[in-house]
């Protein structure tokens, strides 16, 4: 049985990223033996994702500036793994009553604990483009992670296209990776980067790898564009994109390609923080609800959040949040507190926070032209809702918010569950409403949060 | 039929095969599904929705997955046990027979 100290508390970790590691390294310094449980198969989360076992390419290839954090993150693991109690391969679908609902190869079991540490990590925040549900449409995270876990591009002539640092990351790795990068086309305009300069430099060295990275696109003759609206993604229903066509002031660009990697830089996932009943409150800088933690990550109910789950803070950050919200389990279970160490770990942390905040002034969220997206392009692309379903279901049934408007369109009902529409419909309720966005609400987190198997069998009784 | 995704590294893998609703299809050793199936085709799946927008297609066009981390859930394939599972979390084995189709009768096989 793991999970416990001497004293008997059960400590469970949800995420092997960068969070979910420091958190267990922390705890296990402790003397206790918390559960881990990881989506994945191996230890890394998303951003520091491992390559199968029979892959050769060393970190620097893989993680490039960030190798040797990744490095140290995997290590890190691995040196723990004798002193936790991995479960791998485990999806959690439900927290309730005290207690994480776990499923793994059909079986699945109720896990009580006295501490859970959530470090559930980010997706990509996406805008609806007309064509976006054609093949070949990728969010910008898994076009990486189709080069950093398995080596391929996901087209032969691959188009870029949203705002935020990862974009440009992207785009550079795919470059560098022999790719052939189409554009890059970036709705942030160039001036709100130049205001967000003071903020950025809260991390100089991000900032000048922000630089270098568009640099380098541009000496290989990339077309970089910034401050462009997307007009249409072109594309055939059977064989997928072609192109896209963007647009600024009178001035239209069309460039062919067979994929479109895409992403508004990141959200996070808050289903398993809903379930736990952790309060949100809106956040009007990124214009959407996020859940309710104090400086340490405490959420209440001996909940505790940690990493881009809790707020996109990024990688590094996620290793400080997940050893502040460790400590203050800790603390909470009665172990005697650093707090030195504590102090050090909130200052990195208001870096990171100030760094954020650039980010987020310099490659906002394009809500008016969410707001404004033609009737007939696609919101939802799990069951082909459109955003004049979307707009009925508020004119004529009433739904001033975004549960209510998902019960009427379907948008947010599908199998991503929201993930992918649900920033972007709270934009058009709130718009066809003529009402601020906050007062659209967000959509409960529902379990199961992924889909799971009609049959489970229970093992826990 | 040409590949949606293309090799950029990591090509000197051990050969694997498996089936693509009863087509043979070559991948190598470490692949994903969806890394199998896309290097050797150019979607995943038909959309189950927007009828009538695709002709001769129950939904409105092929889909080739989207987010690669187990989130969107629109790589669904279904293995020859009637299993479903997403393309892009599922690694690929050799002899593997997969399905593009959900098995008409897969409701009443699990219960």
């Amino acid at each position: 049985m793991g999970g416990s100290d001497m004293s008997g508390h059960r400590v469970i970790i949800i995420g092997a990223g960068p969070a979910g590691t420091r958190a267990a390294q922390t705890l296990v310094r402790a003397g206790l033996r918390p559960i881990v449980i990881d989506e994945g198969r191996r230890s890394g989360g998303q951003i520091y994702r491992r390559q199968p076992d029979n892959f050769t390419r060393p970190y620097s290839a893989l993680y490039g500036t960030e190798a040797e954090r990744a490095r140290d993150v995997h290590a890190t693991f691995d040196a723990l793994i004798p002193h936790i109690d991995y479960r791998a391969d485990t999806l959690v679908w439900n927290v309730a009553d005290g207690h994480v609902w776990a499923s793994c190869e059909g079986q699945t079991q109720a896990i009580p604990y006295d501490a859970l540490i959530v470090c559930s990590g980010a997706t990509d925040r996406l805008a609806p483009v007309p064509g976006w549900q054609a093949a070949g449409c990728y969010s910008l995270g898994g076009a990486q992670i189709a080069l950093k876990a398995q080596g391929v591009a996901v087209g032969h002539r691959v188009l870029f296209l949203g705002t935020g640092p990862l974009l440009y990351l992207v785009a550079s790795q795919y470059a560098k990776a022999g790719a052939d990068v189409a554009a890059v086309l970036d709705t942030s305009a160039l001036g709100l980067r130049l205001r967000a300069a003071g903020k950025l430099a809260a991390q100089p060295d991000l900032l000048w790898q922000g630089l270098r990275l568009t640099l380098d696109l541009k000496r290989r003759g990339i077309p970089v564009l910034t401050g462009i609206r997307p007009v249409e993604i072109h594309g055939h229903p059977h064989s997928g994109v072609a192109g896209i066509t963007v647009a600024r002031g009178g001035r239209t660009w069309r460039f062919d390609g067979d994929a479109v990697a895409m992403g508004w830089h990141l959200r996070p996932e808050t289903q398993v923080a809903d379930l736990a009943r952790v309060p949100f409150a809106f956040d009007a800088a990124t214009r959407q609800w996020l859940p309710v933690v104090d400086d340490d990550g405490r959420a209440g109910n001996a909940v505790y959040l940690a990493g881009d789950g809790a707020r996109i803070l990024g990688a590094r950050c996620a290793e400080v949040t997940g050893e502040l919200a460790a400590m203050a389990a800790l603390a909470d279970l009665g172990h005697v507190a650093d707090a030195d160490r504590r102090r050090a770990l909130l200052a990195q942390k208001g870096d990171y926070v100030r760094f954020a905040s650039g980010l987020a002034q310099a490659f906002p969220w394009p809500a008016d032209m969410v707001a404004q997206v033609g009737d007939d392009t696609i919101v939802c692309r799990c069951e082909s809702v459109t955003a004049a379903t979307l707009r009925a279901s508020v004119g004529a049934a009433h739904a001033q918010e975004a549960n209510r408007a998902k019960a009427f369109s379907r948008v947010g009902m599908g199998r991503c569950q929201g993930r992918y529409c649900g920033n972007a419909a709270a934009e058009i309720i709130a718009a066809a409403r003529a009402a601020p966005i906050e007062s659209a609400g967000r959509l409960r987190g529902q379990a199961p949060v992924k889909p799971i198997p009609v049959a489970l069998r229970r093992t826990d009784v | 039929m040409t590949g949606r995704f293309r090799r950029l590294a990591e090509t000197d893998r051990p050969a694997i095969r498996l089936t693509v609703d009863g087509a043979p299809i070559d991948a190598l050793e470490g692949d994903t599904l969806m890394v199998a199936m896309l290097t050797a085709g150019d979607a995943l799946r038909d959309s189950e929705f927007g009828a009538g927008a695709f002709e001769g297609h129950a939904g409105d066009g092929r889909r080739a997955g989207f987010c690669l981390m187990a989130a969107c859930q629109d790589c669904w394939v279904w293995t020859a046990a009637g299993d479903r599972v997403r393309a892009c979390s599922t690694m690929a084995q050799d002899g593997m027979a997969i399905s593009t189709h959900q098995p008409e009768a897969s409701w009443a096989a699990v219960t």
